[in-house]
């Protein structure tokens, strides 16, 4: 299968200016510069990659959308990846780090732009020692300062490393966070790309995405779009997690069978287990079941099977985990993340959590289902930014498609903790005696 | 209206010790709110930007603080690089070391404070000089990093140098189940793991490094040929 990204990854070295450059590395940004800025967009828009983050955005659009003219602009690029299950940003920074800054200054370069940051999770240490060296390389090589490469381009691009906050991912809390403040989401409109970071406009991409940026242009954007399907252009780099045999992150052509990844790549679940449910797209995607598995790999069919593509995260369960565990610990994560600034997901999250729980203890009726149900709709669409909608709709899914299997389990949990509770009454030495609380008269 | 009887064994019934009733957890003075009593001083003046005549900060915490400053067209922007700066001097975000940072970005401690109890990598309890963070997540649940979390605790409990923490999803789902240890990233690991962790910390050695994500291929097999 063809590798874009993945190219000789493992190539020792790679990191380094050296080994990149003898690859051919900057070749595009030379070709770019050559190119007028429209000409660079063109190439962008036909190419008609989608965002790799997990809008699915075509970002030569969101270039595109940026305001012409001289003014302070910026670029952000994203790589604060948390949504669980994804680490493919991880994998491509630490072993291609200059692959991401040329397309970073390329991109630029585009939407004329001269400020650019690049956010990275406070988690990814080593990822970003790696960045900062490979950053004073091309410093000192010319590819990112003043006059580039002889061009007209001017870019400086600073590494900010994040603290650790899932929110910071979502594109408006990663700008309050490079601002200096909470990483509140703001509301939208304006979108970025009319008022973002320091009130200028802003263009904020995906590693991943601004990582194809060189391969787009060497190869041509026309050229480009021929791989995957229509409207899912190119390569995606898949993160298969979980259950499986072979976890690990795969390069993959857009409209595979979703089977090819989970089973001929990953080695599917372990032996003698079934898949039960699986997240396409990171664990804020709906599930889906062990029949969806032939679905196309791209983002039309994903959105067609009631799911998203999302960051490209696979995340398989087998069938020796109850769903309820997968529940509660999915519920938990949104409501530790959540930023608090909306009211229907800061209480949304929080009251999923307990509502799960107590199905696991033994509290809840069937009717509790019915309740969490319409907690998950009451989330989707009433807040600034879709972190509450991340729970609400693989909750939402879960409920749905799995209603027979929670409901045996309040039955269950019901009776274990109910049995003895006779017994309980007997020994507190209560039972002969008092039959509960009066009516007050 | 009849009162409830007394116990047998002469205890007062209380509502609470029905059988089988989960207990709520109760924070100071019987309340469901951890640290409501953790009140501001009402008779004090909030505190304003400290005054860097007043306030001593260390030559290179200071140093550290202003070369984030001048990355950004806005100084604001320098307060998580600058709290990591600060806690990598101190070992957490004290009081102190957030006033100094105050002092030299010229913000207000209240400013830094909402900033630093916003993430959670910054500190602002004392805890110990290394940190583990074992990843708790889903993929990593699903592949027993609950139990890797307990053993971790249980191992390094006597050992007020190192801080177990669970962590939501590091970014390492294919070396599930991992822990970050001062940052670096080791996986997949097994029970027996967690005694050699605290013992190459104590030792000041590389930590388990032969599951260092560092060093692991690219699991896609096309990667490595063309």
């Amino acid at each position: 299968m063809r590798k874009i990204l993945f190219d000789r990854i493992d190539e020792p070295g790679l990191n380094t200016l050296a080994v990149y450059e003898r690859r051919g590395g900057y070749d595009a940004l030379r070709k770019a510069l050559g190119m007028s800025r429209e000409e660079v967009l063109q190439e962008l828009l036909a190419s008609a990659i989608r965002g790799r983050g997990g809008a699915g955005f075509q970002m030569g659009k969101k270039v595109s959308f940026l305001p012409k003219g001289e003014m302070d602009k910026y670029l952000v690029c994203n790589a604060d990846e948390s949504e669980p299950g994804t680490f493919k940003d991880r994998e491509l920074m630490q072993k291609s780090p200059h692959m991401l800054i040329e397309g970073i200054v390329i991109a630029a370069y585009a939407g004329g732009i001269d400020r650019a940051f690049l956010y990275i999770r406070g988690e990814y240490e080593y990822q970003a020692d790696i960045l900062d060296a490979a950053l004073e390389e091309a410093r000192a090589a010319g590819y990112i300062g003043e006059r580039i490469l002889g061009s007209e381009l001017t870019l400086s691009l600073v590494l900010h490393r994040g603290a650790g906050a899932y929110i910071c991912g979502e594109e408006t809390g990663l700008l309050d966070s490079l601002e200096g403040k909470r990483g509140n989401p703001r509301l939208k409109p304006p979108f970025p790309a009319v008022e973002g970071l320091y009130d200028g406009p802003t263009l904020i991409n995906n590693v991943e995405t601004l990582a194809t940026v060189p391969h787009i242009i060497a190869m041509g954007g026309a050229e480009y779009a021929k791989i995957g399907t229509e409207t899912s252009t190119g390569t995606k780099l898949v993160s298969v997690s979980g259950d499986v045999k072979r976890p690990g992150n795969y390069e993959v052509e857009l409209g595979i069978p979703s089977r090819e990844i989970i089973y001929d790549l990953a080695g599917g679940p372990p032996d003698g287990r079934t898949v039960k449910l699986w997240f396409p797209g990171g664990s804020s995607a709906p599930v889906l079941t062990a029949e969806d598995l032939d679905v196309p790999y791209d983002f039309d069919s994903m959105a067609k099977a009631g799911s998203m593509l999302g960051s490209g995260a696979i995340i398989v369960v087998d069938d020796s985990h109850p769903v309820l565990e997968v529940a509660i610990k999915l519920a938990k994560f949104y409501a530790h993340e959540s930023c608090g600034k909306c009211v229907p997901c800061r209480e949304g999250t929080n009251w999923t959590v307990k509502m799960l729980e107590r199905i696991e203890s033994g509290e809840a009726t069937p009717m509790d289902l019915d309740i969490m149900a319409s907690v998950q709709e009451q989330i989707i669409g009433n807040c600034l930014c879709v972190l509450g909608d991340a729970m609400a709709m693989p909750i939402g899914s879960i409920i749905e498609k799995y209603r027979p299997e929670l409901e045996a389990h309040i039955e269950a949990a019901r009776e274990r903790a109910n049995s003895g509770a006779l017994e309980d009454v007997v020994a507190l030495g209560v039972a002969d005696d008092y039959a509960g609380p009066m009516p007050v008269h | 209206m009849s009162a409830i009887p007394a116990r047998r064994d002469g205890s007062e019934h209380s509502d609470w010790d029905l059988p089988r009733r989960p207990a709520v957890p109760r924070f100071a003075h019987g309340s469901r709110v951890p640290g409501w009593d953790d009140a501001v001083d009402l008779t004090k003046d909030p505190a304003v930007v400290p005054d860097l005549a007043t306030t001593p900060v260390p030559e290179g915490l200071r140093e550290r603080v202003e070369a984030a400053m001048s990355r950004y067209p806005d100084r604001r922007s320098a307060a998580i690089p600058a709290l990591h700066a600060a806690q990598e001097e101190y070992g957490w975000c004290s009081p102190e070391a957030i006033d100094q940072v105050a002092a030299v970005m010229r913000v207000t401690p209240a400013y830094l404070t909402s900033v630093a109890t916003f993430y959670d990598m910054l500190v602002t309890e004392p805890k110990g000089r290394n940190d583990v963070f074992v990843c708790t997540n889903i993929s990593c649940s699903l592949r027993g990093a609950d139990a890797i979390f307990e053993a971790m605790s249980a191992a390094a409990a006597d050992e007020e140098d190192i801080t177990v923490r669970s962590f939501e999803c590091l970014g390492a789902c294919d070396i599930a189940p991992m822990a970050s240890v001062n940052g670096e990233y080791v996986g997949p690991l097994e029970r027996g793991d967690v005694a050699r962790i605290v013992a190459d910390l104590l030792a000041g050695r590389e930590v388990l490094e032969e599951k260092q994500l560092r060093r692991r291929p690219c699991a896609d097999p096309g990667a490595a040929e063309q």
